[in-house]
């Protein structure tokens, strides 16, 4: 009697099973789509927008993501040189780096036909920079004239007053001249504002923005080749191609989805079962031995980014100061040693500040201070006036992050004979918090990720005296005059004087560079014609799907 | 028992307002700048942080803060978040897809973790017995995440029984393999559980009457043991709800299940307080009602237990 009870039970126990398995593995969902047919969408991987779907309130991947293809700003950028190229503009010219006047290309129209106009443009750049509104991106418009008025500053910084509502509305150096052509004029010359303005800030708004801002957040119209059809944040949207659009760059795909993924391991997981497209960077466990390249034969690229790692010496500290202490430590760091054990090479031995993928780069600006030798190591050591023992901060939510922070504490360690400890932080915004409060006591991991692809990007907001992202302390007034002279110069002059503020740098060695980051990126079978854009995104242009 | 019921609820009120605090205060004394890392690698300008200093009223003291968190809770009002959703919105949407995930952990944890126990306990020594205990040990030993990880790459990516990852919305059958995966350390454990509560009671005075009067084995078992076996093993699921909920971040990022998990790791990286507090007062309350729940049933498995 028991026996056939254990039989009977134990068969419908594996008939309910294999039924089970039956639902699961024939299973389509709304998401995702595995179809053969080329109408069928391209899936990609894509984090949640932080913020909302606003051009001046995105800073990050997420929201960047959708919003360069839903939008077209007045250049766009070459998936293979990273040079812009006009998309709205018709040109953008100036005879003194200083007063840009801007032609528009006539005909162009929002997803809601409304017109694209001069006022689209100039609007939308008043909303991104006028203080109240609390865009993120509101300090790219700090070069343009009439941006302090937008921007009253605090009083007292954090003391109980507040920063005063500002008088007016509207940039002073923003003009509308006609329906397709407006001016700028700048508080200083910029050499590269053809190339700043296609970042994500400076895109047109429509006016239907204006009316209903939240809802705009949620569902944006553009003007670019895709328009948002379906989705949310929290489970990813889908774009579909737009007929109206009239630009050069027609895509040739019909319907791409960016999926939402709370963790790049279970995107992965989906790159290799085929669930999904396209992951910009494959998890770094997958890097481990290149099984990115074993999983995934023949879809996988390996580009340098716009992506630089540095470590930063705090000048307001006693004794890091001196010139010697840089160049000594930045001779101690073995960093082709190091690239290659912890990153598994996915990065590159940095031989100057600035990524090898922008217009203006040259190689070897840090000269021999960014290559490995003890002995010399030691020899500036000696010369320096503070000697050690050194700690090396970094933020431990990084991946990456922990390892690389004491190899390079072992490798000074091991040149110098000095003590150096990894001090962790726990994540970014705690280490941001000390920086900016300049309480750092040595030496500090700090990275950089381009606006856009040009050399002045990773010069001047970073080295530059006092100016945004400069927390060391920094201060070189030659670098200074050369930034500046630079500014004013045009084309390959331009350039060369940039490539000279840089060599400043190796003077003071006040930020040691590290290297340059590249992605590791893995497709599907389904597409071909994959490249990436300097911002590392995957070009939906170019893209066909088999 | 309704006075029980009543006296039970108003306890929970003191409770709540003790979690909810303490996790408000925990949060606000996260070290770091709120707005440190979210404007990348730039100090936010003073405007932004002057319209979030607003918002959220961080330049009031403590008490201020918490007393406009309650007053706007008791409105319906958790908050907004960065993107402009609303905490509600955001909880509405992730606490019913890990309800889902939970309640499917819960059922194999029942069905597989009790019904082989009693199996086991009932075939004690024999090979079945061995090989529960074993494959139990093996899976206490394993962390959840290589389990994860290693259910997911071989029944999902190589043999393709079930999808690799949970469709947005989380439809039943998608839960099936990351339920699994979640109930995997606790269904061990009521497996032993119930198996050594089994053993014990099998063992008992009024059994062996039973067996005596010559009722057959099998209505002996149903009747006599099971009832009396399952109380600690009640007790531990009941517990587990809890961990189950809160500890789901792991398995939810492995199977990309956009539930609360992720929702509160998020929230605590973006020092979204509101959101933080929010999410975890309402699995606390889930927590104290499951647990209500629970002391109840105790009255059905076991009659002599009366409550005033």
């Amino acid at each position: 009697m028991k026996q056939r009870k254990l039989i009977v039970a134990s068969a419908l126990f594996a008939a309910g099973a294999l039924a089970l398995t039956a639902c699961g593995g024939g299973s389509d969902d709304a998401g995702g789509d595995t179809g053969s047919s080329s109408t069928a969408a391209v899936t990609i991987y894509n984090t949640k927008p932080q913020n909302a779907l606003i051009p001046s309130n995105t800073n990050e991947v997420g929201g960047g993501n959708i919003l360069d293809n839903v939008f077209r700003g007045l250049v766009t950028y070459n998936p293979d040189t990273a040079a812009p190229e006009n998309a709205m503009a018709e040109s953008i010219e100036s005879t003194d780096n200083l007063v840009w006047t801007v032609k528009l290309k006539s005909g162009q129209t929002f997803q809601d036909n409304t017109p694209v106009t001069a006022e689209s443009f100039v609007k939308a750049w008043n909303w991104g920079a006028y203080g109240p509104n609390a865009a993120l991106n509101n300090y790219f418009f700090a070069p343009i004239k009439g941006y302090e008025d937008l921007n009253p500053a605090d009083p007292d910084e954090d003391g109980p007053k507040k920063a005063p509502v500002p008088t007016t509305k509207e940039l002073t150096g923003l003009k509308v001249d006609s329906d397709t052509q407006f001016t700028v004029t700048l508080s200083t010359p910029q050499s590269f504002f053809p190339v700043e303005v296609g970042y994500t800030a400076f895109y047109p708004l429509p006016e239907a923005f204006y009316a209903d801002t939240a809802a705009f957040g949620k569902k944006p119209i553009g003007n670019g080749p895709f328009q948002i059809t379906s989705g949310d944040g929290d489970s990813g949207f889908t774009l579909e191609k737009w007929a109206g659009y009239k630009g050069a760059d027609q895509p040739k795909i019909a319907k791409a989805t960016f999926k939402t993924y709370t963790s790049d391991a279970a995107g992965y997981a989906d790159l290799i079962a085929g669930n999904l497209d396209f992951m910009e960077q494959v998890p770094p466990s997958a890097l481990v031995g290149d099984q990115y390249q074993k999983d995934l034969p023949g879809r996988t690229l390996n580009k340098p980014v716009g992506i630089i790692q540095t470590a930063t010496l705090p000048m307001y500290v006693k004794g890091y100061d001196d010139p010697n202490l840089g160049k000594a430590l930045s001779l101690a760091i073995d960093r082709a040693t190091i690239t290659k054990s912890v990153f598994n090479n996915g990065r590159t031995p940095a031989t100057g500040w600035v990524s090898p993928i922008v217009e203006g780069y040259k190689p070897g600006a840090c000269g021999e201070f960014c290559t490995y030798d003890p002995a010399k190591a030691k020899e500036f050591l000696a010369k320096s006036t503070f000697k050690g023992p050194f700690s090396y901060s970094y933020n431990a939510d990084g991946p990456g992050n922990k390892e690389s922070a004491e190899a390079i504490c072992n490798s000074i360690k091991n040149a110098l004979g000095v003590a150096c400890q990894a001090n962790p932080y726990v994540d970014f915004s705690t280490l941001r918090k000390d920086e900016v409060a300049k309480k750092m006591k040595s030496v500090y991991r700090t990275g950089w990720q381009m606006d856009y692809a040009s050399i002045q990007n990773f010069l001047e907001p970073l080295y530059a005296t006092g100016s945004s992202s400069n927390d060391g302390g920094y201060s070189s007034p030659e670098f200074d005059a050369l930034i500046k002279k630079a500014n004013g110069e045009k084309g390959e002059a331009s350039l060369a004087t940039y490539q000279q503020a840089e060599a400043v740098l190796s003077q003071q060695m006040a930020i040691i560079p590290l290297w340059y980051q590249s992605q590791q990126s893995g497709w599907s079978e389904r597409l071909s014609n994959v490249k990436v854009t300097p911002r590392s995104t995957l070009d939906l242009v170019g893209l066909t799907v088999k | 028992m309704a006075r029980y019921v009543a006296r039970r609820v108003l306890q929970m009120l003191p409770v709540m307002i003790g979690t909810t605090l303490l996790i408000f205060v925990m949060v606000w004394a996260l070290p770091g700048d709120p707005f440190a890392g979210r404007c990348g690698q730039r100090p936010c300008s003073d405007a932004f942080v002057a319209a979030e200093t607003a918002r959220l009223h961080l330049d009031q003291s403590l008490p201020v803060q918490y007393g406009y968190f309650l007053w706007n809770m008791l409105h319906g009002d958790f908050g907004t978040v960065a993107n402009g959703d609303t905490v509600l919105h955001q909880m509405i949407r992730a606490f019913p897809i890990t309800l889902k995930l939970t309640t499917v952990a819960i059922a194999f944890e029942v069905v597989l973790g009790i019904g082989v126990g009693i199996l086991a306990a009932l075939r004690r020594g024999r090979a079945f017995d061995r090989a529960t205990l074993l494959s139990s040990l093996v899976v206490i030993s394993l962390p959840v995440f290589v389990i994860g990880f290693l259910v997911q790459y071989i029944f999902g990516v190589r043999l393709g029984f079930f999808r690799v990852t949970v469709a947005s919305g989380a439809p039943w059958r998608d839960l099936i393999m990351p339920g699994f995966v979640l109930a995997s350390l606790s269904l061990a454990f009521v497996l032993r559980l119930t198996r050594a509560s089994l053993l014990e009671t099998l063992n008992a005075d009024h059994v062996r009457t039973a067996i005596a009067k010559g009722l057959p084995r099998g209505m002996v078992v149903r009747r006599h043991v099971v009832r009396n076996s399952l109380i600690p093993v009640i007790t531990y699921i009941g517990a587990d709800i809890g961990t189950l909920l809160g500890g789901a971040i792991v398995t939810e990022g492995i199977f990309n299940i956009q539930g609360i998990g992720g929702l509160i790791f998020s929230a605590v990286k973006l020092r979204e307080n509101a959101t933080v507090v929010s999410v975890t007062t309402v699995v606390v309350l889930i927590v104290l009602v499951v647990n209500l729940l629970i002391d109840l049933f105790y009255a059905v498995l076991d009659p002599r237990i009366r409550y005033e």
